[in-house]
């Protein structure tokens, strides 16, 4: 019965990936410097709009309740293009891993590349993978301090611009990086910083993996996506075993150099097949290509496989060609679909009227009666003017029965709406007491609102009620 | 329970721990250790919080927490906030002259909002929350005023209300009973004349001889074609608007025994601005002369 006790908690097993060069390491460092780029650079960029809204090309005024997107301006009742926008990255994120696997997690995740850029500092700060595990294992004398230090400065300095970047979506970037430095910004912008500044450095320098692993939903959802066509990271076991460092005719390909492992940030051996911690960065077939290279061998010992090709290839065979796995009836269905709401969103943009109109009747009461038995219903008109200057709309009234039209406060039928702006009017609709829309229960009529310098115009159904209305 | 140390399990490759029931085993994944400093951080967090605010159940109340937060306390500092916000507007609506408020286009807007939220609270158990009125509570949505429809007649209206005993400068007006004064079918000749001159089927012979008292008992106040005097409060009976109703049960009773419809003062309790605030609100609702 006795035994020795099992640990019920695993310390967490320092990983020192070495450095890499070669095909997927460049792309990486591209999508890298073209993500990070459009992350810090985006919120400085400008765009007229006018004197009465912001010149920022990318902004989210929350204040105002208004997403600015360079000639794209998204008003709260739209957020249906948000929501679009999220179900196509839902749509193409299960588009792209049941193609190529867990891309996202391997090139394009913030965990992934601010990792990737915290793993580049601590390179050049303390040096390649063993001079790495030298230091973690030495004494903590003056020189690892001072190494530890000056890493954790840079670090810190990153995350601090990552948290810095993030604010000035928010805000005039600017004049709120003058507010920042000056101590005058809001608390909530330095609350903010403070924050993703302490995740930043911590998930980036510390946690890695831990995060994907542990913390990510993301991998365990990944599998209902995948299956034997889906091309991911493996290792071409049939052409590799026995593994060693003989060379000769009774081992195979891998001469269990450990470049694979030695290089892979996630800490695992990808000769042990398809795993769970995988993120499929490729840095091992970087790895293992330049060793074959080296040995005079053929590149892709480690590679993009399919599931699927293994028997062809285990039997002396080419694998499929590589659109042969992407195009079937699963990701041929996200396309469409994603295309689908895309080609939606993009009509939806098209045909975005720039006047908005509402018309709600006034139900309590149903309709008023005046002094000389004419009938009344009232019916609040909110119009939205979304361009950058004041405009008149002129309201007008169609319907088959007699109907007068009326404006609270006004003689006129002329509503002013101020720039960007919603203005609600009281528009009275009247029926003569002789008339049978005045009796009957329900009269059909339509509101139009036109643009008094231009051919913009908006209408809206709805309906008068009679004396006979319940 | 447990056969060996160390089983590994075939096909995971996995430890496990060495507890089999019936053969099914438990596999050891161990949970990372950062996880468990987390577990121990959230309990030194939960604790510090109920030191910090308010949290455990006393029996005459709970823990105040040494920051001293109360949900009450910020709710007084939001209004505190919004009290500020607001004074310039407040400040100039107090102070505005009702003929020209609609000129102010931001004065006016903050004066029907805020008119909008007191007349819900306060005028809409008797108007109705759409103003629309009951029996005996004038509707004043539509263009019949007793008292005048104009800002500054409502304003007065709201300010010292009407027939109340609290205010002396409340409009008054109280129609006699009439049942004690005319014989019965000089009532109910009077009741014939108001159905005839509001456009009502009637009885022409009796209307007729209504006419005659109508001249000598009610046109004082109603003046004689019967449309009624706003500085009297004595209502249009040629129109197609009536508080009590206009059938004959209902002209009859009101002609027998009068009416005397009562509003409070709300001058003082509502205070100037917003007394201004519900004569805007309710001078744009639709009649507002």
């Amino acid at each position: 019965m006795s035994e020795t006790p099992q640990p019920l908690y695993a310390p967490q097993e320092p990983i020192f990936p070495r450095r890499v060069t070669g095909f997927f390491r460049t792309f990486k460092w591209w999508i890298m410097a073209v993500t990070l780029g459009i992350y810090y650079l985006t919120p400085w960029i400008r765009w007229d709009r006018g004197p009465a809204l912001p010149d920022q090309a990318v902004l989210v005024d929350l204040a105002n309740r208004r997403f600015y997107f360079f000639w794209i301006e998204i008003w709260p009742h739209e957020f249906y293009f948000v929501a679009g926008l999220l179900i196509m990255a839902g749509l193409g994120l299960f588009l792209f891993t049941s193609a190529l696997g867990r891309v996202w997690c391997g090139y394009a995740c913030p965990q992934t590349v601010w990792t990737d850029l915290f793993i580049l500092v601590e390179r050049w700060i303390e040096g390649d993978r063993n001079a790495r595990v030298r230091l973690w294992n030495a004494k903590w004398d003056v020189k690892k301090w001072r190494l530890r230090l000056t890493k954790w400065i840079v670090w810190l300095v990153i995350a601090v611009a990552t948290g810095g970047a993030w604010v000035f979506y928010f805000t005039d970037a600017p004049t709120l990086l003058r507010d920042l430095l000056a101590f005058e910004a809001p608390i909530i912008a330095y609350t903010t910083i403070a924050v993703l500044t302490a995740t930043t450095f911590l998930f980036g320098g510390f946690m890695r993996e831990q995060v994907c692993i542990y913390m990510c939903p993301w991998p365990r959802i990944q599998g209902a996506m995948m299956d034997d066509d889906t091309l991911t990271v493996g290792y071409r076991e049939w052409r590799g075993e026995p593994r060693g460092k003989k060379h000769d005719d009774t081992t195979g390909d891998c001469i269990d150099c450990m470049a694979c492992v030695n290089v892979c940030p996630m800490g695992i051996d990808i000769r042990d097949g398809q795993q769970m911690e995988c993120i499929t960065c490729a840095l091992c077939i970087d790895a293992c290509d330049d060793i074959m290279a080296r040995i005079g061998k053929d590149r892709g010992l480690i590679d993009y496989l399919a599931l699927a090709d293994e028997p062809r290839e285990r039997a002396g065979n080419p694998p499929r060609p590589i659109w042969h796995h992407i195009l079937r009836t699963r990701t041929v269905i996200y396309t469409t679909l994603w295309s689908l709401i895309g080609a939606l969103l993009i009509f939806a943009l098209f045909i975005r009227s720039d006047i908005d109109l509402t018309v709600e009747p006034v139900r309590n009461p149903t309709f008023t009666t005046l002094s000389d038995g004419s009938i009344r219903n009232t019916y609040l008109v909110r119009l939205r003017n979304k361009l950058g200057e004041p405009r008149e709309f002129r309201i007008s009234l169609r319907s088959d029965a007699l109907l007068r039209l009326e404006l609270e406060g006004s003689d006129q039928r002329i509503i002013t709406v101020a720039p960007d702006s919603t203005t609600q009017q009281r528009v009275y609709v009247i029926a003569r007491p002789q008339d049978p829309a005045a009796s009957i229960d329900r009269t059909d009529l339509r509101l139009w609102v036109e643009d008094v310098n231009s051919d913009a115009r908006a209408s809206r159904d709805t309906s008068f009620n009679g004396k006979a209305n319940p | 329970m447990a056969d060996k140390k160390n089983d590994i399990d075939e096909t995971s490759g996995i430890e496990t721990t060495g507890h089999n029931w019936d053969g099914i085993k438990e596999l050891n994944n161990p949970l990372p250790r950062w996880w468990l400093w987390c577990f121990y951080l959230t309990i030194i967090w939960g604790v510090g919080y109920t030191i910090a605010y308010p949290a455990w159940p006393m029996i005459t109340g709970a823990t105040s927490g040494v920051l001293g937060y109360s949900t009450r306390a910020e709710v007084a500092q939001d209004i505190a906030r919004f009290d500020e916000q607001n004074s310039a507007l407040e400040t100039a609506l107090a102070d505005a002259d009702l003929t020209t408020l609609a000129e102010n286009e931001e004065l006016h807007r903050y004066a029907v909002a805020g008119g909008a939220a007191v007349f819900r609270a306060q005028c809409s158990q008797c108007h109705g929350s759409g103003a629309a009125g009951a029996t005996g509570y004038p509707n004043l949505l539509d263009d019949d005023w007793l008292w005048g429809g104009d800002i500054e007649n409502i304003a007065y209206t709201i300010r010292h209300g009407v027939r109340n005993e609290t205010d002396f400068d409340a409009r008054w007006s109280e129609m006699p009973a009439f049942g004690d004064i005319l014989e019965r079918d000089e009532i109910d000749g009077v009741v014939q004349h108001v159905l005839a001159i509001s456009g009502q089927d009637h009885d022409a012979e009796l209307a007729a001889t209504g006419a005659e008292v109508f001249y000598d008992q009610c046109s004082a106040c109603h003046a004689e074609d019967g449309v009624g005097n706003r500085d009297l409060g004595a209502p249009n009976l040629t129109d197609a608007i009536w508080l009590y109703g206009s059938d004959v049960a209902a002209l009859t009773e009101t002609v027998r025994n009068a009416r005397f419809g009562i509003m409070p003062p709300w001058g003082e309790r509502l205070g100037e601005a917003d007394t201004k605030a519900v004569a805007a609100y309710v001078h744009q609702l639709g009649g507002g002369e």
